[in-house]
C-alpha cells in the first residue's frame, strides 16, 4: 500500500449531508482533526438549495425543518453561524371546488375553522393533539439517546436495556397504551377514535404517509406520523419552519460551523472504499485513488452503502448482511418544483400570499389517499397523488425575483420500482400529473408556471445516493427502527470493523433533517476513543 | 388588516398586539424582511426658537449640542435628584428646531424648565403620524419611493417626499434591525402608508404589532418605560426610581468632564459617579439552555418557549440563594434560541459571565435556573 502521499486525519466522515456535517461538527468540537468527504460539487446531501433558473432558488429535495434536535443548535452554536428558521404560520388543507381549511397559530381560530366542517372534530382536536404531545414528550428521551443493544449479553448492555425498560415502566398507563398503538397501529384507527370528518382525517393523516410505502390504513403508519410530530419548533411538537435560503441554507450553516471548528471539507471526493488492516479501519480511498488515513471513519451514507459498498460485504458477519439485504428502502416519494409568476389561485383567495405561508396539503380525504396508494401497490405512480406543497417565497422573499414565487411539491406515491415502465420515461409524465392535480384544486395554476423541475426516486438515488430514493435512508417502519435500525446489534453506530462507524439517517433515530444520528454517532465515537 | 381584531388602547389610540395570528411571523418580517409599526400614539413635541439648543442642553442629560442639523439622538431627561423621568428620540430638523417623541405627556415638565429661554414648546402629537418601517429590507423598500434614504447614516434625519407627501425620515427604530421612522403630516399618513405597502409587497411586507415589537426591542437591549424602569415622576420612593448610570446609560454622559452644561440632575449624577453610589446596574442575562430544559424535564413538562414569560419580574439569586436583584423582560429569543432577560444586579455581579440563578415558577412552585451575565444588546443589525 502506498501511504506515502496520503494525508492523515483523526477522523473522516464520508458524506456531507446534514448528518455527516453534524457528526463532523461534534468530532471537530471534541478536538479531532476531521475531514468531510463529499462526492458532489456542493455540500448538503439531500438538504440543498439550487438556483436552477436565474433568481429562483429551489429546495431540490428536502424542503422544511422541524425534527432537527434542539440540543444540536445549542451544542454546535449554530445561531452564531447563521441559523435562522423562519416559522410557517399558516397551513392550508384544500378540497375540490374552493373548499379549504386554513389553520394558523391561534387555537381559537382553528377551533372555529374546523367546526365549519365538524364541531365534533373541533372539540376532539384539543384532546387529540394533547395526547400526541404527551406521547412525543415521552418519546423524546428515546430519540435523543443511543438505543440499547438488545442482542448483546454484556453486563453493561443488559443494564442499559434495563434502564430503558424502567423508563417505559415509569410512564403513565394511558401513555404506555398510546405509545404501543403508535408503535404498531395504523393512523386511521387512531384518527377514527377522535374524528368523524373524512376531510379532516385526510388532513391529519398526511404526516403518516410522508416518504413511506404505506397508506393511513396500513399498520405502521401511526409510527410514521408520530416520528414527524417529534419535531419541535421552539418547543412546540409538530411545528415546522423554513430555513432562510432553504434547507441548503441550513447545511451551509453546518458547514460554516464545522470549518470554524477547524474542520476540512473536500468536495468532488467520491469514496471508493474504506481501508482496513485486519479488523480495523485505517482510512479511505477515493475513486480517483487518493488515500486518506484516519483511525476513525464514519459513514453518513445509507446502510446498504455503508455495509455493502464501502466495505466488502463478504468480510461482514452474514447475519448483518442478511438484515441489510432485507432492510426496506423502496423509495416512494418524488418532488416537483415550480417557478411561478404568482401564488396558486384558490377560488376566493386569488393573490392571497398568507394562505401559502406553510404547508399546502393536497390530499383531501382518506379515500383520496387510499386510492392514490392503490396505484403505488400496483406498480405505478398515483394518478391523483398526495402533494405536500410549500410556496417558500411567501416566507423568504430572497428565494425569487421580486413578485415571483417558487413552489416545492412533495409527491406521494411514486414507487421506485415501476411495473411497466421506468423513471427516465415517466419523469415528465409525473410532472404533468402533478401539475394537472394542482390545477384541479387551483384552476388557472398551469398558466402561472414558468419552469418545472421533476425529481423522481431514481433521481434521488442517482444524485444524492440514497438507495432506491428512500428519503429516510430506509423506511420508518417499527421493524427497522430503534433496536433494529439498521440491524439488531448494530444499532449503536458501530460496525463490525473497529474504528468504522455509521451516522446516516439509516441509523437511530431515523430520517428527516434531524441530526440525531450524526450527534449520537459522534457520542459513540468519542466514548470509544476515551475507552 | 387586523386579522385577530384585537385592539388595545395606547395613549388614547387603538393599537394592535398583532395583525396576524402569528407573532413570530411579524417578528421575522423585521429580522428578515420588512414590517411597519404605527408609532403615531407617541407624544410629539416641537421645540423651536433662538434658544432651542440652549434649552434642550439644560433639559436633557445627553448633550444636545453635539447633535447637528440632519442628526438625531436617543436621549433622556432627569429630575433634580438625578433620577430618570423619561427617554425619547430628538431630531434636529433645522438650526433652531427640534422634534421629540416621548411615551408620556411632558409638556408641563418642559415648560416648568423653560424659564427665560427664548423657545416655543408645542405639542404636535395630533399633527403627525409616525410610521416605523423596520427590517433588513426596510432600506430596499423605501428606496423604491425615494433616493433620500440610501446613504442616510444611523440616526441621520432628512426631509424628503414619499408618494407626493413631504415627510421627515430618520434612520432609527426600536427593533435592532435596520429601520426608519417617518414623520408624516396627519392628512398624508394614509396615502404614504399605502404607498409603502405597495412597494413592500415584493418583500412580503406586513404590519407589525406590539407583541412582536416587544421581542424585537428586548433583543435589541432597548429598555421600555413601565416595564424595565419606572418614571421617577410617579414613583413613591427612591427604590422605584433609577439613575442613568443604573439603567446602563452612562455612555450618554461620557464627556461630562468636558461639558459645562447645567442640565437638570447634573450635580446628583456627578455625585453618584464620584462616590460610586449606584445601587445596581442594568445588564443582559442569558438563561442556560440546558438547565432550563432540565428543570422542566424533571417536572415532566415541556419548557415554555413561547416568547414572553408570563411573570413581570423574576428574582435573581447567587449560588447560595442570597437575593441579588431581578430580571424584567424575560423572553425566549426566537432567533438566538435561548431565553434572555434584562437584569438589575449589584455592581460586583455585573461582569460578563457572572453566574446567577433566575427564579421561575413552573407548576406553581419556584425553581432556580442558571443564567449568565452577557453583553447587551443581544442582537444588533441596525447598521446593516
Amino acid at each position: 500500500m502506498n501511504n506515502s502521499n496520503s494525508q492523515t486525519y483523526d477522523a473522516i466522515v464520508i458524506g456531507g449531508g446534514h448528518n455527516g456535517l453534524v457528526n463532523a461538527n461534534y468530532l471537530a468540537k471534541a478536538g479531532l482533526n476531521t475531514l468531510v468527504l463529499e462526492a458532489r460539487h456542493l455540500i448538503g446531501g439531500a438538504a440543498i438549495t439550487e438556483e436552477l433558473l436565474p433568481g429562483y432558488k429551489f429546495t431540490t429535495f428536502s424542503y422544511a425543518l422541524s425534527l432537527l434536535r434542539p440540543d444540536i443548535v445549542q451544542d454546535l452554536d449554530l445561531v452564531a453561524h447563521g441559523l435562522m428558521v423562519l416559522p410557517m404560520p399558516n397551513d392550508f388543507h384544500v378540497n375540490y371546488g374552493g373548499v379549504g381549511l386554513r389553520m394558523n397559530a391561534d387555537a381559537g381560530h382553528n377551533y372555529h375553522a374546523v367546526a365549519e366542517h365538524s364541531i365534533h372534530d373541533a372539540e376532539a382536536m384539543d384532546d387529540f393533539f394533547h395526547m400526541v404531545d404527551r406521547v412525543c414528550h415521552a418519546m423524546k428521551p428515546l430519540m435523543d439517546s443511543i438505543p440499547p443493544n438488545t442482542v448483546s449479553d454484556a453486563a453493561a448492555d443488559r443494564e442499559y436495556l434495563a434502564q430503558f425498560n424502567d423508563y417505559l415502566d415509569s410512564l403513565d398507563d394511558d401513555l404506555k397504551a398510546q405509545l404501543e398503538r403508535f408503535w404498531t397501529g395504523s393512523m386511521t384507527e387512531i384518527l377514527d377514535e377522535y374524528f368523524e370528518s373524512d376531510f379532516l382525517k385526510g388532513y391529519f393523516s398526511s404526516s403518516s404517509i410522508i416518504g413511506s410505502m404505506c397508506s393511513p390504513s396500513t399498520p405502521g403508519s401511526a409510527l410514521v406520523y408520530l416520528f414527524h410530530k417529534m419535531g419541535e419548533y421552539d418547543g412546540e411538537f409538530g411545528s415546522w419552519g423554513f430555513h432562510k435560503g432553504g434547507n441548503g441554507g441550513f447545511t451551509q450553516v453546518l458547514a460554516r460551523a464545522f470549518e470554524a471548528k477547524g474542520g476540512t471539507i473536500r468536495l468532488d471526493s467520491r469514496v471508493s472504499h474504506v481501508k482496513r488492516e485486519g479488523d480495523t479501519a485505517t482510512g479511505v480511498v477515493l475513486e480517483d485513488g487518493t488515500e486518506f488515513n484516519a483511525k476513525v471513519v464514519v459513514s453518513a451514507l445509507d446502510p446498504k452503502r455503508t455495509f455493502m459498498q464501502l466495505v466488502d460485504p463478504a468480510t461482514m458477519p452474514q447475519d448483518l448482511i442478511q438484515h441489510i439485504e432485507a432492510y426496506k428502502f423502496q423509495g416512494s416519494a418524488a418532488k416537483v418544483n415550480f417557478a411561478l409568476t404568482d401564488v396558486p389561485p384558490f377560488p376566493g383567495l386569488e393573490g392571497n400570499k398568507s394562505a401559502f405561508q406553510g404547508f399546502l396539503n393536497i390530499g383531501p380525504t382518506l379515500d383520496y389517499l387510499e386510492t392514490a396508494f392503490q396505484d403505488a401497490l400496483e406498480g405505478r405512480f398515483s394518478r391523483r397523488p398526495f402533494l405536500d406543497c410549500c410556496v417558500q417565497s411567501t416566507i423568504d422573499s430572497d428565494m425569487t425575483p421580486a413578485g415571483k414565487h417558487v413552489m416545492s411539491c412533495f409527491v406521494m406515491w411514486a414507487p421506485y420500482h415501476l411495473k411497466d415502465s421506468d423513471w427516465d420515461t415517466e419523469r415528465e409524465n409525473l410532472g404533468d400529473t402533478v401539475q394537472q392535480t394542482i390545477e384541479e384544486f387551483f384552476p388557472g395554476f398551469s398558466a402561472l408556471v414558468e419552469h418545472r423541475e421533476v425529481v423522481t426516486p431514481l433521481d434521488i438515488e442517482r444524485i444524492v445516493g440514497l438507495s432506491e430514493g428512500n428519503i429516510f435512508a430506509g423506511e420508518l417502519f417499527s421493524s427497522q427502527m430503534f433496536f433494529n435500525r439498521p440491524a439488531p446489534g448494530w444499532n449503536q453506530y458501530r460496525t463490525p470493523l473497529a474504528g468504522y462507524y455509521q451516522c446516516g439517517s439509516g441509523t437511530h433515530p431515523g430520517g428527516c433533517v434531524i441530526g440525531g444520528p450524526g450527534k449520537l454517532a459522534a457520542a459513540q465515537v468519542l466514548g470509544d476513543l476515551e475507552g | 388588516m387586523n386579522q385577530p381584531e384585537i385592539w388595545h388602547h395606547w395613549s388614547g389610540y387603538l393599537a394592535a398586539p398583532r395583525y396576524q395570528y402569528s407573532v413570530l411571523a411579524e417578528y421575522y418580517a423585521v429580522r428578515d424582511g420588512v414590517a411597519v409599526f404605527d408609532t403615531s400614539p407617541l407624544f410629539k413635541y416641537r421645540i423651536s426658537g433662538a434658544d432651542a439648543e440652549a434649552f434642550l442642553a439644560k433639559l436633557f442629560a445627553r448633550d444636545i449640542r453635539t447633535c447637528a442639523v440632519g442628526q438625531s439622538q436617543y436621549t433622556i431627561w432627569c429630575n433634580e435628584k438625578g433620577f430618570v423621568l423619561e427617554d425619547g428620540v430628538v431630531m434636529r430638523v433645522a438650526e433652531n428646531e427640534y422634534l421629540l417623541t416621548a411615551a408620556r405627556p411632558n409638556l408641563r415638565h418642559f415648560r416648568l424648565h423653560q424659564g427665560d429661554f427664548d423657545v416655543s414648546i408645542e405639542d404636535v402629537s395630533k399633527a403627525y403620524g409616525i410610521l416605523a418601517v423596520q427590517g433588513s429590507k426596510s432600506g430596499l423598500t423605501l428606496g423604491k419611493l425615494t433616493d433620500a434614504v440610501s446613504d442616510l447614516p444611523y440616526f441621520g434625519v432628512t426631509n424628503t417626499s414619499l408618494a407626493g407627501a413631504d415627510v421627515i425620515v430618520g434612520r432609527m427604530g426600536f427593533t435592532g434591525s435596520q429601520g426608519y421612522e417617518i414623520w408624516i403630516k396627519a392628512e398624508d399618513a394614509l396615502p404614504v402608508f399605502d404607498a409603502i405597502f405597495a412597494v413592500g409587497d415584493d418583500y412580503n411586507i406586513v404590519p407589525l404589532g406590539e407583541d412582536a415589537l416587544m421581542l424585537l426591542r428586548i433583543e435589541a437591549g432597548l429598555l421600555l418605560i413601565d416595564v424595565d424602569f419606572d418614571s421617577a415622576r410617579h414613583a413613591w420612593v427612591d427604590a422605584q426610581r433609577e439613575t442613568p448610570l443604573e439603567l446602563g446609560w452612562k455612555w450618554m454622559l461620557r464627556n461630562l468632564d468636558q461639558d459645562d452644561r447645567d442640565f437638570v440632575g447634573r450635580s446628583a449624577i456627578e455625585a453618584e459617579i464620584a462616590n460610586k453610589t449606584s445601587r445596581w446596574k442594568t445588564v443582559g442575562l442569558q438563561i442556560d439552555y440546558y438547565d432550563f430544559e432540565r428543570v422542566h424535564r424533571e417536572l415532566g413538562i415541556m419548557p415554555p418557549k413561547d416568547s414572553m414569560l408570563a411573570q413581570e419580574t423574576h428574582s435573581l439569586y447567587d449560588a447560595d440563594r442570597n437575593y441579588l436583584g431581578y430580571a424584567t423582560s424575560v423572553m425566549y429569543s426566537p432567533l438566538l434560541k435561548k431565553h434572555i432577560a434584562i437584569a438589575k444586579l449589584p455592581l460586583d455581579k455585573c461582569k460578563r459571565g457572572t453566574e446567577v440563578y433566575l427564579e421561575i415558577v413552573p407548576i406553581h412552585k419556584p425553581a432556580l435556573v442558571k443564567a449568565n451575565v452577557v453583553k447587551m444588546p443581544f442582537y444588533n443589525k441596525t447598521n446593516e
